[in-house]
């Protein structure tokens, strides 16, 4: 596992001690403009304030990183965990939090969660609950189940949770490099956060970088940094095309300049999500890649809902047979319009953008396989 | 004024009694699912909103939500 050199949240001793910041802690969070980094963007202090209107909050660090080519929150949680627990800390005073906890999968990263607790006098006292290793366990809904004492499975809700979480109460969840980034903010001032990273997007974010690279590993970077020079520090082959940019509900992008940031990916239909970013080995046909991720993704589904039970399976196989060419991609057009916003979570929609985006980028590589061809070697 | 119909996907099963009540709106899935004419969120036109009412108490397993524009919901977080 490799970390840049230049690195805030990754080094091993928090950079002094914790700060107390109350209420002010959420503007400077407004000031700073962070926003969430476990893959849906949103703005960190418009949680924390809408769970100040409501009374004995919950805070929740959400460890529990489902995606299988993200390492970036089991790394941040064993470098640094004080960094994770301070920003808690911080944000249950900014919110008046009377119960905190810490969501990770138990193993190593929970072992030092609980370690680091046992040196800690947190004003609000912090529980550890565990993750159970699946794909959507991190979501909102199902780390707020699994906080609950029922099964981590997403759920049906038509109020946010900072204003109804844990068992009604406002909830603020954030993801533990949020929080980490939080706890910096809160020492160093939303100016320094600004310093690096770009202006609507600013700060620096986790990558897990993947695939085809001689150094695979857990990178700080400044949000915006060129996909290439990402790349570089991983010491990607120069013959990689293709890359996957925010896991496996993510799209593609080809290996070049693009920014990784919202606005830069937007091109491209994502966002750097949670940080992933996998180069495609130039031997790796993206069919197969896809049809396998898709598969994955089916078996995933908490099976909780109809389209999704249904629908992601018959996607996973019309890809295989796309992959097989077997299958037109007319069939995926259909059926991911049929999944589209139609689950309690969005897990659907997250494997809609990822197969949409396969059709789109490798419209060649789709023909070549119609006509029993394949770039990278023979069809199966 | 429209008013926003939505379905607990983790308790819907496919009973379809919605689709008979309120055919203007919603459709079958292959699986059997509900499913708007429109894709997005489902807007129940002022005409149909009592149709939709009831299809929203008799859902066996109460799968369905109106959202009155009267109470909008609070800015998501």
């Amino acid at each position: 596992m490799t970390t840049s050199i230049d690195t805030d949240l990754l080094g091993a001793t928090p950079p002094g001690p914790m700060p107390s910041r109350g209420g002010d802690l959420i503007a400077d969070l407004a000031a700073a403009g962070l926003t969430g980094r476990g893959g849906a963007g949103f703005p960190a202090w418009r949680k924390a304030t809408t769970a100040l209107s409501g009374c004995e909050a919950v805070v929740i660090a959400n460890g529990a990183e489902g995606e299988p080519l993200s390492r970036k929150d089991a790394t941040l949680l064993l470098r640094n965990p004080h960094l994770v627990l301070d920003g808690l800390a911080l944000t249950a005073e900014a919110v008046n939090a009377t119960r905190a906890y810490v969501y990770v999968p138990a193993g190593p990263g929970a072992d030092t969660i609980t370690a680091a607790l046992a040196q800690r006098r947190d004003r609000v006292s912090v529980a550890v609950v565990h993750a159970p290793d699946r794909f959507v366990a991190g979501e909102e809904s199902a780390v707020i189940a699994a906080v609950e004492g029922r099964d981590a499975l997403p759920r049906f809700r038509t109020r946010p949770a900072a204003m109804s979480g844990v068992d009604g109460r406002p909830t603020v969840v954030h993801n533990v490099e949020t929080l980490a980034h939080i706890a910096m903010i809160a020492r160093n001032g939303p100016s320094w956060f600004r310093r690096t990273g770009t202006q609507d997007e600013p700060g620096t974010f986790l990558a897990t970088v993947s695939g085809s690279v001689a150094m695979p590993g857990v990178y700080e970077a400044p949000v915006g940094i060129p996909l290439d020079d990402l790349l570089a520090m991983a010491g990607a082959a120069p013959s990689v095309r293709s890359v996957l940019v925010g896991g496996y509900h993510g799209v593609w992008v080809p290996a070049g300049p693009a920014p990784l940031s919202r606005a830069g990916l937007a091109p491209y239909g994502g966002s750097p999500g949670a940080g992933i970013v996998h180069a495609l080995p130039a031997g790796r046909c993206p069919l197969r890649f896809a049809a396998e991720t898709t598969r994955y993704l089916a078996e995933q589904s908490a099976g909780k809902c109809g389209p999704c039970l249904n629908g992601l399976p018959a996607i996973a196989a019309t890809m295989t047979a796309l992959a097989a060419g077997r299958a037109e991609a007319r069939r995926l057009d259909w059926l991911t319009g049929l999944v589209t916003g139609r689950g309690a979570c969005h897990h659907p929609d997250g494997t809609v953008r990822f197969v949409r985006s396969t059709l789109t980028t490798f419209t060649a590589e789709v023909d070549a396989h119609r006509h029993g061809h394949c770039t990278t070697g023979v069809i199966a | 004024m429209t008013a926003r119909l939505h379905i607990d996907w983790t308790a819907c099963d496919g009973r379809g009694l919605c689709v008979e009540l309120l055919p203007e709106v919603l459709g079958r899935d292959p699986w059997g699912y509900p499913i708007p004419h429109t894709p997005g969120p489902i807007q129940v036109p002022e005409n149909l909103i009592r149709h939709a009412e009831k299809a929203a108490t008799l859902c066996p397993l109460l799968a369905l939500r109106l959202q009155h524009p009267a109470h909008p919901p609070a800015a998501a977080a």
